[in-house]
């Protein structure tokens, strides 16, 4: 075998999808083309001519398989097909798709190989390249990772040049004209005489043609929506109360459902007294539910009202009950056989720290819930072998295969209606409330019903953000950073995640060292090793996933050992710094900041940086210890995303993200007692900034980068590390634990 | 009981402590009203009684005083409030679900402040969480609309 060989087949075992059937067999099945999710029952006057793009006599739809939870994911999509289709955007449908393969996300790929993000090399491309082939195979429709826009940024572009060029041919079938004698222009072809033919009109002629796949994509100077701004598709509907999220679904005879679950995370239900709840008005059934048990009424307070009503006995929880045996199960990890990965280790850590004087801290990061402002919740109708389920999911195709299970039927007997979600942060890849809702449609055949988690409930069954520790050795030598060792602790949130889809994940996960092995520095001495704690509350993907607590853990300490050599935090950053595009996103945050600039009275600016998902990103924050707590001033922020698509939306993430990171470093965690979390609505977690407290943000998008990248997730994890190290230039107190107002009173 | 909502009067049989909240999402229809927490944390579901913005999650059917206003009744598509307008000048929604109450509890501060600062505006929209951060856009917005407002 060649060398590429052997390391391509050692990289599948370390990638966290499972690629069972090995490489050969993958590529004759990607070879075979998933085929045409919306061709199916169309009638004659409709033509879908991609698995993207639905052209009928109504009108043009385009089909965006990526779940928007708030990112602005359908009118980027939009965007990218209505560039080459020569549509306009306000002018459009859009429909989130059904589960199918043809939807597969290619750029997942790219967080599943051992190679960081900076690094173009032949070896890392060529296993992306690789990896393509099991996202495929898979079938893995999934919205995560900040893989929309580069996932789809060719792929949709692509759609639209096929769909337009098939309508040509459909144009010169029916005129006569030779296709290469037309153009097109707002949803219409247009002949040599200046006749328009409008897209809706060539349906049924597009339906009989061969798709033209032979297309060239335009030139960036010819582009008329990329780089350049956009009106979401979705602003008018979501600031007028028109927009349906899954929670305002509504059908002919629905009853709403509400549930309850053993908040011991995967405890036991050992019995239950609902007499009280099933008089209650309004209550049509009780029914158990795995691990639980659900109330089915006709209105969803009276269902909330008689589900608490019902006495539980509940079984102990799986895991410790107390928050010390967490973090002591943590604590225990930083052991050799605990050792998940050494991706970094460049140098001789042990050498240089023999006989120095080492700097050493401990950091920690708690369990956050996801807590988007719209709860979880599913519709569910069962009838006559056939499923309908309205939910929405970043995981279409899981849900799919979960229904059908439960419900046993075929999978092709489910039809999964995506709906708009009201905030994710990672809550909708899970999807145990639409199995739970699934149950209970189940014993309720030809009644759809609406199943609502209640906040309380949803916070109860969250799967939350990773619990970690990381503990940094670190040297300076003549004014600068000579060392950093840096170990980090927690569960695996991939083996957690994906072991509730019965998917294996073989080799390292990844995720335990993100943020903090991958990060471009030349560092002499450097070593970032992961130490897999073993499996203890059930936790999930949380927006930025492990770089949430890793940019904090490995910038902030960076910031201690700069501080120790005596160096100027941003210089030393840049002088370290050997990657081009990272360089540029700090000197960004510098300009913009006034860095160097005397701060005022009391006030003090940190800068952090930290790259993920392939994004460098740097943030600059001042506060102000004003004696009465301490106050966010301004923040700076800048990311090189390659290439901007709507500089509008990128505004919106940049700024956003920082707020969502600033936020929850401040006043959010989840901690469990008599293993259950104590916090379960806004009261005790308080779900970060509230408007007083939101500073001016101002934010710069470089475009410098090979690649173009996502930006829903990067901006999150430079926040907390900028804003302890701001705190600490303000008041000298480092911050080494989240939430920082365990230990700082902001105000 | 009898409830005006958007100037439409309801004849209404529900138990007298079913929150506003549910009778207008599950009885009305009205879910432009959006459920968060129902203890009055989030502000999602914020509506007007006779032009104060309230939490619909804590008044209970039989205790509203006057008539309901969603933000189904603020604007339309068609013709937006202003500040349904400045909402959408500014593409302040990412997810969107607190933005009814955000902009309900805006056009209840714009209507007895004409030009607010923006210390009365951290006061009166302070009580309304964004998960997604959108809030700096929500304080361009809000003085934009002001300004709009009071140029008439």
């Amino acid at each position: 075998m060649s060398r590429l060989g052997k390391i391509a087949r050692r990289t599948f075992l370390v990638g966290s999808a499972a690629v069972a059937g090995g490489v050969a067999f993958g590529y004759v099945m990607y070879r075979r083309d998933p085929g045409n999710p919306i061709a199916e029952g169309l009638g004659a006057t409709e033509a879908a001519i991609t698995p993207y793009v639905l052209v009928t006599g109504g009108g043009v739809t385009l089909i965006t398989p990526r779940a928007d939870k708030g990112q602005g994911a359908i009118s980027v999509q939009a965007a990218l097909l209505a560039e080459e289709l020569d549509v306009e955007l306000d002018r459009i449908a859009t429909d989130f798709g059904p589960p199918s393969a043809a939807y597969y996300n290619t750029a997942l790929a790219e967080e599943a190989v051992p190679f960081r993000a900076t690094n173009h090399g032949a070896m890392a491309e060529t296993l992306r390249d690789v990896m393509d082939v099991p996202m495929k195979l898979l079938g893995m429709q999934i919205t995560g990772g900040s893989t929309t826009v580069p996932d789809a940024f060719d792929k949709l572009r692509r759609a639209g040049a096929v769909a337009r060029e098939t309508l040509k041919a459909a144009a010169a079938r029916e005129t006569g004209v030779a296709a290469d004698r037309l153009g097109t222009e707002a949803g219409a072809v247009l002949l040599p005489d200046g006749r328009q033919i409008p897209y809706t009109d060539l349906a049924a002629t597009a339906a009989q043609v061969e798709p033209v796949t032979d297309v060239a994509l335009r030139p960036p100077d010819n582009w008329r929506y990329i780089g350049k701004p956009m009106q979401r598709v979705d602003i008018v509907a979501k600031s007028t109360g028109r927009q349906d999220y899954g929670i305002d679904h509504a059908a002919d005879g629905m009853l709403h459902a509400a549930v309850r679950t053993n908040p011991r995370r995967g405890g036991a239900m050992i019995g239950y007294d609902a007499s009280a709840a099933e008089a209650m008005r309004g209550v049509k059934q009780v029914v158990p539910v795995s691990g639980g048990v659900a109330v089915v009424a006709d209105n969803t307070w009276r269902a909330f009202k008689a589900v608490e009503a019902i006495e539980v006995d509940w079984g102990p929880a799986p895991y410790p009950p107390e928050m010390e045996g967490h973090w002591q199960a943590l604590a225990d990890s930083f052991t050799g056989d605990r050792v998940d990965s050494r991706f970094r280790d460049t140098g001789d850590v042990a050498a240089a720290q023999q006989g120095a004087e080492v700097i050493a801290a401990e950091f920690r990061a708690p369990y956050l819930a996801h807590a988007p402002l719209e709860p979880v919740n599913a519709t569910v109708r069962v009838a006559e072998g056939r499923v309908d389920v309205w939910t929405g999911t970043q995981i279409p195709r899981f849900v799919q295969a979960n229904v059908a299970g439960i419900a046993g039927v075929d999978r092709a007997q489910v039809h999964v209606h995506v709906a708009m979600i009201g905030g994710s942060f990672g809550h909708r890849l899970e999807d145990m409330v639409v199995r739970q809702a699934t149950e209970i449609a189940v014993q309720m055949p030809g009644t759809p019903v609406k199943l609502t988690l209640s906040r309380e409930e949803d916070t109860a069954q969250d799967f939350p953000r990773q619990i970690a520790m990381a503990r940094g050795r670190g040297t300076v030598k003549d004014g600068h950073v000579a060392s950093l060792d840096l170990g980090i602790a927690m569960p695996s949130v991939m083996a957690s995640q994906m072991g509730r889809q019965d998917q294996p994940v073989p080799g390292p996960d990844l995720q335990i060292i993100a943020g903090a092995w991958d990060q471009p520095f030349a560092i002499p001495d450097y070593r970032v090793t992961g130490y897999r704690a073993p499996e203890l509350a059930p936790i999930s993907s949380w927006r930025s996933v492990g770089a949430s607590s890793n940019g904090f853990f490995h910038d902030a300490f960076l910031d201690e050992l700069i501080h120790a050599a005596g160096a100027d935090p941003l210089e030393e950053r840049l002088r370290l710094c050997d990657h081009a595009p990272s360089r540029g996103v700090l000197e960004a945050v510098g300009e913009m900041s006034g860095w160097g600039s005397p701060p005022g009275p009391g006030q003090g600016r940190g800068v952090a940086f930290v790259l993920s998902f392939g994004v460098p990103c740097a943030e600059v924050v001042e506060v102000t210890d004003t004696g009465g707590g301490i106050r966010l001033d301004r923040v700076w922020v800048a990311a090189d995303v390659g290439r901007i698509v709507d500089p509008v939306n990128f505004e919106a993430q940049m700024t956003g993200g920082a707020i969502f990171g600033l936020g929850h470093a401040i006043n959010c965690e989840i901690t469990y007692s008599g293993g259950q979390a104590e916090q379960r609505n806004f009261d005790s977690y308080p779900g970060g900034l509230r408007l007083y407290q939101v500073p001016r943000v101002e934010v710069r998008g470089l475009e410098t980068a090979a690649k173009i990248r996502g930006i829903g997730e990067p901006p999150v994890p430079p926040a907390a590390p900028a804003l302890a190290n701001a705190i600490f230039a303000a008041t000298g107190q480092r911050l080494r634990e989240m939430p920082f107002n365990r230990h700082v009173t902001f105000i | 009981m009898k409830l005006t909502v958007n100037s439409e009067t309801h004849d209404l049989d529900v138990e007298e402590d079913m929150p506003l909240l549910w009778v207008l999402r599950d009885e009305l229809g009205h879910t432009g009203v959006k459920y968060g927490c129902g203890i009055a944390q989030c502000g999602a579901c914020t509506v007007h009684i006779d032009g104060q913005a309230v939490r619909s999650c804590q008044v209970r059917a039989a205790d509203v005083w006057g008539g309901v206003t969603t933000i189904e009744g603020l604007g339309t598509p068609e013709a937006p409030h202003p500040v349904q307008a400045a909402w959408i000048e500014h593409q302040v929604a990412q997810c969107g679900y607190c933005q009814s109450g955000q902009i309900m509890q805006a056009a209840a501060l714009l209507a007895q402040v004409a030009d607010p600062s923006d210390g009365d505006i951290d006061d009166a929209l302070s009580g309304n969480l964004c998960r997604c951060g959108t809030y700096t856009r929500i304080r361009a917005a809000v003085k934009t609309a002001a300004a709009r407002m009071q140029e008439g």
